[in-house]
């Protein structure tokens, strides 16, 4: 009763000290200055320590020549190019492994996890055994582990294990033929940039007449017949303008040609074998997630069951996986600085490790490693929420 | 309320303004908390080893020990991290560690831009190159195409880049940060080629399968001057740690040894008197006891003993002294005098 007559008298306006709002307002204000103060505070300690012991600062270390070797970059690269440079190639080494990783681990996750899932006990026993045991060994130990296995397994260079006298395996790495695009090779890239074009047109054009007329289109093999089609017919044309450098044995090593470094490999089988144990048991509570009527509607309706489950339990599925999906992305692109361990030549190792000790520069170098791995990170949590959003039920 | 927080404010202003300021002196820092942190390797017979009876060995850690001496007079005041090279100078430059001990090249660079002091020399090395025997290869210059395995953060990548360039030769080199990692894959065939400071590859050629199966090559390719370091702001602690280091070089030349130091103590020579103390101001100059050179010698021994005992020919390295030999026995190792 008596709070009935409260609210219709609303209560006097409380002085401004004790007004909840300005209050509120007040302590944010408060916190967020005693925080700017204490990174002003850091900032100053740090310049002046790093003054007083003479200790170099600055980002100019970047032009500086490098001096040092690294065993494979994806851009040209020599002892004269600049710290920047071997910055650049750390970069590409690390979103090399990475993006190869995260494909290969999501094939894997994919196909255990179905395996898991499997009715045949054995197929998904053996997906158990994978996941619990490598899901709970240390993944330094995994890396070494692949890394002793790939090197113990192959022969020396002398010995190499030849396919077709084209490609060589050792030691030293899996060499195969590299190859030389000749003058007129340009063709063939347009070609082949028109067959994406056309494909993305005609896959909107095919979506649109099923929605209109319900007639589905075989949208799958005629994207492939035109993104095959198109260079090959460009490539005949021309006279595919391609040479082929192939490696042969020089003294102590083979020169010429592509080669994967051990290393690589080794942090490629570890990556994705580990995190694709994760993404197996995301996939299998994914798909769990769906529950069985949907199935049996689907069947009831008449679908095959690929339709079913590419339409009807994957689509649902995906909005369970893809949230925890892009974290396990982001734990394979940060565990790859695990490759300092066995040489693989990334950021963290070329950057972090060898360009800091040279220069003594830690907080600049380690200022700009975070921010690479804050940026890759953010970008890959964009663009997930983007494909998120895109996979989310749209009601109609 | 407001006045409170303006309190804490300037409460706030008042600390940083101040930090920075009040800074203690490392010798100040040792003292209080009884101890000096000496940065090592994690592993390196003969400089810095952890042996199989759980103590720290090797002319590194007794140049550790022998500061210990000087400031506690107790050689086992010491605590030891373990530091990969490329951990190294982060290490020093941000205290973790007082003195870094851990076979390290003064080079200009380091003294200068990486703010670093380099105290002396207590192992003049150069670097080399071991290959496996059947690989049949005489001279360094025969290694044209060789995939090298190496440490990084180290010099000697560096001067592998330089001696391939000068020579017109190519390479492939496989860096890693742990020198156990390097012995490992030069082992497993990854490489043709181990290279390091030449001490390193007799070290290291140990703990290989077949030690008898590699050989290192004549061509020695760089200077390399190992010795303890200090950070850059405290010159009284980088005194400390240069005159530990010719306190040692100083008792061989004079012929104090660990054995016979009690005797010398009663020496007329007045040079003695001056190293051991009993005439002269050379502990008070260091802000140390009359007694510094001589707990030295008494608890580490002096540079001769220390380099027998972990590298000569006694010992499963058996180095020569060579250029680590006394100026006075044809060598290069020449301390400033005492006086
Ligand atoms: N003297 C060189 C190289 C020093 C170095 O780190 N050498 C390696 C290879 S012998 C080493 O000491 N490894 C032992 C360890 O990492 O524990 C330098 O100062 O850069």
């Amino acid at each position: 009763m008596s709070t009935n007559h409260d609210i219709s008298t609303a209560p006097a306006k409380p002085p401004i000290w004790n007004d909840p709002v300005y209050r509120g307002i007040f302590f944010q204000v408060l916190v967020l200055g005693a925080v700017v103060l204490f990174g002003l505070y850091i900032f100053n300690n740090t310049a002046e320590n790093l003054e007083r012991q003479g200790i170099a600062s600055g980002f100019g270390f970047m032009n500086t020549t490098a001096g040092f070797g690294i065993i494979t970059h994806l851009v040209e690269y020599t002892e004269e190019s600049s710290y920047g440079r071997a910055f650049l190639v750390g970069l590409l080494n690390t979103l090399l492994v990475s993006a190869v990783g995260v494909v290969l681990a999501t094939l894997i996750g994919l196909l255990v996890g179905i395996a898991r899932l499997s009715k045949n006990l054995l197929v998904s026993g053996i997906a158990t055994v994978y996941i619990e045991v490598i899901r709970n060994i240390p993944l330094l130990l995994q890396i070494f582990f692949w890394y002793f296995a790939v090197l113990r397994s192959v022969p020396a260079p002398k010995n190499s294990i030849a396919l077709l006298d084209t490609f060589f395996l050792n030691n030293r790495g899996l060499y195969s033929p590299a190859p030389m695009p000749q003058p007129g090779f340009m063709w063939i890239v347009i070609a082949l940039i028109v067959a994406i074009v056309g494909i993305i047109i005609m896959r909107n054009w095919a979506h649109k007449r099923q929605e209109r007329t319900g007639q589905p289109f075989h949208t799958f093999y005629v994207s492939l017949a035109i993104l095959i089609g198109l260079p090959a017919l460009a490539a005949i044309i021309t006279g595919l303008p391609l040479a082929w450098e192939y490696p042969v044995l020089k003294g102590f090593n083979f020169q010429g040609g592509l080669v994967m470094i051990p290393e690589f490999v080794a942090l490629l089988l570890a990556l994705s074998i580990y995190t694709g144990a994760f993404i197996a048991e995301i996939v299998r509570a994914g798909i769990l997630s769906v529950s069985h009527g949907q199935t049996e509607a689907a069947s009831a309706l008449g679908l095959r069951n690929n339709i079913t489950l590419r339409l009807v339990v994957l689509p649902q599925a995906l909005r369970v996986i893809i949230p925890p999906l892009t974290s396990q992305y982001l734990n394979l692109v940060k565990n790859s600085s695990l490759a300092a361990a066995i040489a693989y030549p990334e950021l963290v190792s070329i950057f972090a490790g060898t360009v800091l000790n040279q220069t003594g520069q830690a907080v600049e170098v380690i200022l700009i490693t975070m921010g690479v791995y804050l940026t890759i990170s953010l970008t890959i949590s964009l663009f997930m929420n983007w494909y998120n959003k895109k996979m989310a039920l749209v009601e109609r | 309320m407001m006045k409170r927080s303006a309190i804490a404010f300037s409460a706030i202003t008042a600390t940083m303004a101040t930090a920075g300021v009040v800074q203690a002196t490392t010798l100040e820092d040792v003292k209080a908390k009884g101890f000096v942190q000496c940065g090592v390797s994690q592993g390196l017979p003969g400089f810095s080893n952890f042996d199989d009876k759980g103590n720290w060995t090797g002319v590194d850690v007794d140049v550790c020990r022998a500061v210990a001496a000087a400031v506690f007079g107790d050689a086992t005041k010491v605590k030891y991290t373990p530091l990969s090279a490329k951990e190294r100078f982060t290490a020093l430059q941000s205290g973790e560690i007082d003195v870094l001990s851990r076979n390290t090249t003064w080079t200009q660079t380091r003294d200068t831009a990486l703010g670093l002091n380099f105290t002396g020399v207590n192992y003049y090395d150069g670097q080399g190159f071991m290959v496996r025997k059947d690989l049949g290869v005489k001279s360094a210059l025969e290694l044209s195409g060789a995939a090298v395995c190496t440490n990084t953060g180290t010099t000697t990548e560096l001067n592998l880049a330089d001696y391939f360039r000068a020579n017109s030769m190519d390479y492939k080199v496989v860096a890693f940060e742990k020198a156990d990692e390097v012995v490992a894959a030069y082992d497993a065939g990854r490489c043709d080629v181990y290279t390091t400071d030449q001490s390193g590859l007799y070290a290291q050629r140990i703990k290989l399968k077949e030690p008898d199966a590699h050989m290192v090559l004549p061509e020695v390719i760089s200077k390399e001057p190992l010795g303890p370091v200090t950070r850059h702001g405290d010159d009284e602690w980088f005194d400390i740690v240069k005159w530990t280091l010719n306190c040692m070089l100083n008792s061989e030349e004079m012929g104090v040894t660990s054995a016979n130091v009690g005797d010398m103590a009663g020496s007329d020579n007045p040079g003695i008197k001056r190293l051991l103390g009993s005439e002269g101001d050379a502990g008070k100059n260091l802000g140390l006891d009359p007694g510094w050179c001589e707990a030295i010698v008494t608890q580490v021994g002096n540079y001769g003993e220390s380099f027998a005992a972990n590298l000569g020919p006694e010992t499963p390295l058996k180095i020569e002294r060579g250029l680590n030999a006394l100026w006075t026995q044809g060598g290069i190792q020449y301390a400033p005098p005492i006086r």
